[in-house]
């Protein structure tokens, strides 16, 4: 069995861009070929595929994920997961380990793979814990994980507080070759904090959390990236001091990569009004000025890669107290609609943006994802003028935590493939 | 005029205009609490649910007294002993509630935005009776209550207030109405009381205790919260009493009239040494007096009174 997409422009940022028609044999890119070439449309096997007013790029990757499987089945599945991210236009994801019980160990990951294949979405890459348990005491059997299927590991949704632990995590990942996913959160200054701390927390009475919290522990970890030359990787990075520090560690030549997610360049503490829970993320909203250093950072290139940090929580765990309800809304269904805007307002170049999505989170999980002939069949179809408002109605995620309902975007994924196989496409919807 | 609100959530949300109606309606419920028959029938019939779910002494007993003297037949139920020390939600417990059909829950709870929450999924009314660190309206409105009563208006006068502002649901909410009443608010305590953005509600920051208070018409001392030790916001009550305890050196630099107040419960030697507190300044009893005749006013305004003057 063979696909022929034809017409759309296809976009591999550096590698190519113009219009191409792809030829796909079983699970692997065969041909990149021009318009104009030969290709025997009424052979019996072949699956034409007019894309024309779309754009081919190397698959998106969201390479941080909470798919809530195993044990938090009630928030989310592997299956549903997996399903989301096809539709939000994503080849892949990474998950985090914080599930129950936690991946810190190889059976886990291998059962979190099992399900992963047997889902049909998008590809799922685990990511173990650094500790295990992610109590941040003992380092996890990670090279067994690794063997296992692990692409990164992480003590996500905790800092690895002891700085000596970490600094061993770090010396040990390097020699594996496998990056260390930082949650940068300094417990201490959070201090049962809910929302970011500045005149919005004030005036509602919520108590706050400042942006030192996050940038404390960035500041850490820059230094043992430093010390022993481990690959350290920031996850959603929300406040101007932490941008600024990986910015000049990035200048001295430092091993340390960076995300953010759309929230943090969409919405500011500002948003956060009526306790509406959906609001509630952690690191919080951050000010307004925040907001401009993510998209300052995002364009000059210190913020590497945009991911999701998809967090889906029942309604019973949102619909409460604000300081009581779960910290996190998902993304996976919002992540490209919203990062367009990014385009739409000449903050990034469409090539840019196809680098922080999709060739620059492969590259920190050492995986090769250019559009060439021999590699897999990973690739995702986009729409950049359909019209649409964010209606988590239709989200195929089992949860509905989004403070982006009722807003316009303009843009979304056509269609995604993963080995060949389309896992989600237009004519679905 | 006619009172509107469904609910008493916060200060910010009634514009001046109300705020004179409450505190007028307030004045006239005084004069029942005086009588040798401390009872009208204005409520009778009505139910009220005080629902507190963070220990209350004066606040839970004033807004009981003030449901009794108008006939309202008020019920109290506390966390403790409740469905929701059982793990209820907060909105199932408020759910069943609302089923029993009251006319009024009061409320106070740990966590802010809680009588929010509420309020926007019951028919009947909410009043809140402190929701975290972030408003206490009727404790306010009290305040402006023995204020205006004392001096005339509140309009051009000078409060001071020292304390745990970061911390303090009074204070959000005190500050936030005597600056709509057009007072002058001057806040003063360690910085790590202090809690950015606070001048946005309206008030300065005084730069040492003597500023604050210098010529201050009013002086309000908030409740040092011995349970917040642990969070490192002062060395020690010795050196905060030093530096910021309310004694007769600093009443001095005040205006010569003026008015000591605090939302109690107090702690003597500590934010306020006995000789003010007990002293021809204090208005400390007065306050809790006016309480009782501000929550009466609440509950005739928000249950029985023209906002339902057509169904009546």
């Amino acid at each position: 069995m063979r696909t022929l997409i034809k017409g759309a422009r296809v976009l591999d940022p550096g590698k190519v861009d113009g219009y191409k028609s792809i030829l796909i044999n079983g699970q692997t890119i065969e041909a990149i070929l021009d318009p104009a070439d030969f290709v025997p449309e009424n052979e019996n096997d072949l699956n034409v595929i007019d894309a024309a007013g779309l754009v081919l790029v190397p698959g998106l990757m969201d390479i941080h994920v909470h798919l809530r499987e195993p044990g938090h089945e009630y928030k989310e599945t592997i299956a549903t997961g997996a399903a989301a991210a096809a539709r939000g236009g994503f080849t892949a994801v990474c998950a985090m380990p914080n599930t129950r019980p936690v991946n810190d160990n190889s059976q886990v990951t291998a059962f979190i793979l099992g399900k992963a294949n047997a889902a049909k979405g998008a590809r799922v890459y685990p990511v173990g814990a650094v500790t295990q348990g992610s109590a941040g005491t003992q380092l996890s059997e990670i090279q067994d994980m690794q063997q296992a299927g692990i692409k990164a590991v992480s003590d996500d949704g905790r800092p690895v507080e002891n700085a000596q632990i970490m600094r061993r995590a770090l010396e040990y990942c390097r020699g594996l070759s496998i990056p260390v996913f930082v949650h940068a959160e300094d417990l201490s200054l959070v201090n049962g904090g809910a929302m970011n701390e500045g005149p919005p927390a004030t005036a509602q009475g919520i108590p706050g959390i400042p942006n030192a919290a996050e940038a404390v522990m960035v500041a850490r970890d820059i230094l043992l990236s430093r010390l022993t030359g481990g690959h350290v990787h920031f996850c959603h990075i929300s406040c101007e001091e932490s941008i600024d520090l990986i910015r000049k560690a990035k200048h001295q030549g430092i091993r340390v990569t960076c995300e953010t997610a759309p929230h943090y360049f969409t919405l500011t503490d500002a948003d956060v009004k009526g306790y509406d829970t959906c609001f509630k993320m952690n690191p919080p909203l951050r000010s307004e000025k925040d907001r401009q250093a993510v998209i300052q950072g995002l364009a000059d290139g210190t913020i590497d890669v945009i991911a999701s940090d998809h967090a889906p929580h029942s309604k019973e765990e949102k619909d409460l107290e604000f300081d009581r309800a779960a910290f996190g809304i998902v993304g996976l269904e919002t992540s490209l609609p919203l990062s367009l805007k990014l385009v739409q307002n000449n903050h990034l170049t469409l090539e840019n943006l196809i680098l922080k999505m999709a060739k620059n989170p492969a590259k920190i999980l050492g995986i090769n994802n250019d559009i060439t002939p021999g590699n897999p069949a990973d690739l995702s179809l986009i729409d950049l003028k359909e019209q649409g408002v964010i209606d988590p109605a239709r989200f195929v995620s089992k949860s509905r935590n989004t403070p982006f309902t009722g807003m316009k975007v303009q843009g979304r994924a056509a269609a995604t493939m993963v080995d060949g196989i389309f896992v989600f496409g237009w004519w679905h919807d | 005029m006619r009172f509107t609100k469904k609910d008493i959530l916060d200060i910010h949300s009634l514009d001046p205009a109300e705020i004179t109606l409450i505190l007028d309606t307030a004045m006239g419920m005084k004069e029942i609490s005086q009588r040798p028959v401390k009872k009208v029938p204005t409520l009778r019939g009505k139910t009220i649910v005080l629902f507190f779910q963070e220990p209350s002494t004066r606040t839970k007993l004033s807004f009981e007294i003030a449901a009794k003297r108008l006939s309202a037949d008020s019920v109290a139920i506390a966390k403790s002993g409740s469905s929701m020390a059982k793990g209820e939600t907060l909105m199932d417990t408020v759910k069943n509630l609302e089923a029993m059909k009251p006319d009024v829950i009061v409320m106070r709870h740990a966590s802010s935005g809680a009588a929010y929450l509420v309020a926007n999924r019951v028919n009947c009314s909410v009043i809140n009776a402190g929701d975290g660190i972030h408003a206490h309206p009727s404790q306010a409105l009290l305040d402006l209550m023995s204020v205006r009563e004392k001096k005339g208006c509140i309009k051009g006068l000078k409060l001071a207030m020292i304390g745990d502002i970061a911390h303090s649901r009074v204070a959000r909410s005190d500050i936030i109405g005597f600056s709509k009443m057009g007072a002058h608010v001057s806040v003063c305590a360690p910085l790590t009381m202090i809690p950015a953005g606070i001048e946005a509600l309206g008030c300065t920051v005084a730069p040492s205790m003597e500023a604050c208070v210098t010529d201050a018409d009013v002086i309000m001392t908030l409740r040092i919260q011995k349970e917040r030790m642990t969070d490192v916001l002062f060395p020690s009550e010795r050196e905060y009493a030093g530096r910021f305890g309310l004694n007769t050196q600093r009443v001095a630099l005040a205006h010569k009239d003026v008015t000591i107040m605090h939302p109690g419960p107090m702690n003597r030697g500590v934010e306020i040494s006995s000789g003010v507190a007990d002293g021809k300044y204090s208005m400390i009893l007065d306050q809790v007096t006016n309480g009782v005749a501000l929550r009466m006013a609440l509950y005739y305004l928000v249950a029985g009174g023209s906002r339902h003057a057509d169904t009546d």
